[in-house]
């Protein structure tokens, strides 16, 4: 589970602090957004009160119908420990009482200039990317031709050279060494880099470069769906690698399966080029063209043709 | 230099996954390998050239070896093409 407070929404979006300074630290637990139009109306049963409560122009202008003490008294209730924050749409100040009573608990307000759905969809996206379960994996994301590869393998192996070529050859670094990848929905892996590693690549010999100002903004990306992980290990003699391409290996991060390929590292074995048509190979293969299996299909027709022709002349 | 002809036994043929394995099997000798169907000869170390071949199950083929471990090579590749499926 990701760590996500107050403030980080607050500098997300630049919302406005209206009232409760004192509680931006306070913790967001859940993606949900409510928005407390029954509870106004005086229904607490299911008040989810650990959520962002959104407040908009139709809650606003229903508590100005509300006697001054009912409304004061509900939103007393509105103001739970639990709550994180309450946001304030269209750029309104909100109920003044709401103000008083969030500061003397600590729950900040804050005010968007958004209208209320369009910020609703915003915040829920941004919610549900950050609140995603959330791992980390010592590799580098690369973006190749809108693939998003991650190459893995054992220290010294060659990760960063490598991402170095295919960045070289015009494709997008996502994070190098280590790898935030979190996932947003079933199967979906989103990768992005640690903030303090952002566009910076390790070169042994070299040092840290920073990838932005050697070859520009076109060489870097801030996120990206992880699709396939390639693996890099040295040549072993002894071990069988995939000579086909017929079986698909899968690999687990969280509870998704990407396909992998474990690639043998050797001199003379250019592997950014390999990379680079391993991820064509991999578009191809979800367009519907498996040339691995055509190839099968092909041969298959070719033994059956030659084990007639043997039984015919065996016939005669 | 040792050669013996065989008779394919894997049913329906040296199919890819089948012409895997045959790869490699022979990868693990250090002897040079090779395969003769009619009269194409082809190195049985390398996969694409065995299933350029097309080899279907009856096929009379010949296994050539050539080095240090040619006997125990010939010996083991002949059994496993042969085997009756």
């Amino acid at each position: 589970m990701g760590e996500l407070t107050v403030e980080d929404m607050m500098n997300r979006f630049g919302l406005e602090l209206i009232a409760g300074h004192a509680g931006i630290h306070k913790q967001i637990q859940m993606s949900d957004i409510s928005r407390p139009g029954l509870e106004m109306a005086g229904y607490f049963d299911y008040y989810p009160a650990e959520r962002v409560q959104l407040i908009g122009r139709k809650e606003m202008s229903f508590l100005e119908t509300l006697p001054a003490i009912t409304r004061r008294k509900r939103l007393e209730r509105l103001c739970s420990v639990d709550t994180p924050a309450f946001i304030i749409a269209h750029g309104e100040e909100g109920p003044r009482e709401l103000s008083q009573l969030a500061e003397e608990k600590n729950i900040p307000v804050l005010r968007t200039d958004y209208k209320t759905t369009q910020f609703s969809g915003m915040l829920t996206n941004y919610l549900v990317g950050q609140l995603a379960p959330m791992t980390t994996v010592h590799g580098v994301l690369v973006d190749v031709y809108g693939v998003g590869v991650l190459i893995t393998g054992g220290s010294g192996v060659g990760k960063s050279e490598t991402a170095l070529e295919l960045i070289k050859k015009g494709h997008r670094l996502v994070a190098d060494d280590s790898v935030e990848i979190r996932q947003v929905s079933d199967n979906v892996l989103i990768g992005t880099s640690p903030k303090l590693l952002k566009h910076m690549l390790e070169i042994r010999g070299v040092g840290i470069i920073d990838l932005m100002t050697l070859f520009g903004a076109s060489s870097v990306k801030d996120d990206k769906r992880v699709l396939l992980a390639v693996d890099l290990e040295i040549w072993d003699d002894k071990k069988h690698y995939d000579r086909l391409g017929i079986d698909e290996e899968k690999v687990e991060i969280l509870d998704s399966q990407i396909t992998k390929l474990s690639v043998p590292v050797r001199p003379g074995r250019n592997i950014a080029v390999i990379i680079e048509v391993a991820a064509m190979d991999y578009r191809m293969k979800r367009l519907g063209i498996n040339a691995a299996e055509e190839f099968t299909k092909r041969l298959d027709q070719a033994i059956a043709d030659n084990a007639e022709l043997l039984d015919e002349e065996e016939r005669d | 230099m040792v050669e013996k002809t065989v008779k394919v036994g894997i049913k329906p043929g040296l199919q890819a996954r089948q012409a895997a394995l045959f790869v490699q099997e022979a990868n693990k000798y250090t002897a040079d390998i090779y395969l003769k169907k009619d009269n194409r000869q082809v190195n049985a170390k390398s996969i694409m050239g065995i299933m350029s071949l097309a080899i279907a199950k009856g096929t009379e083929i010949t296994l050539i070896t050539d080095g240090i471990d040619e006997d125990l090579a010939l010996q083991n590749l002949a059994d496993l093409v042969e085997v009756e499926q």
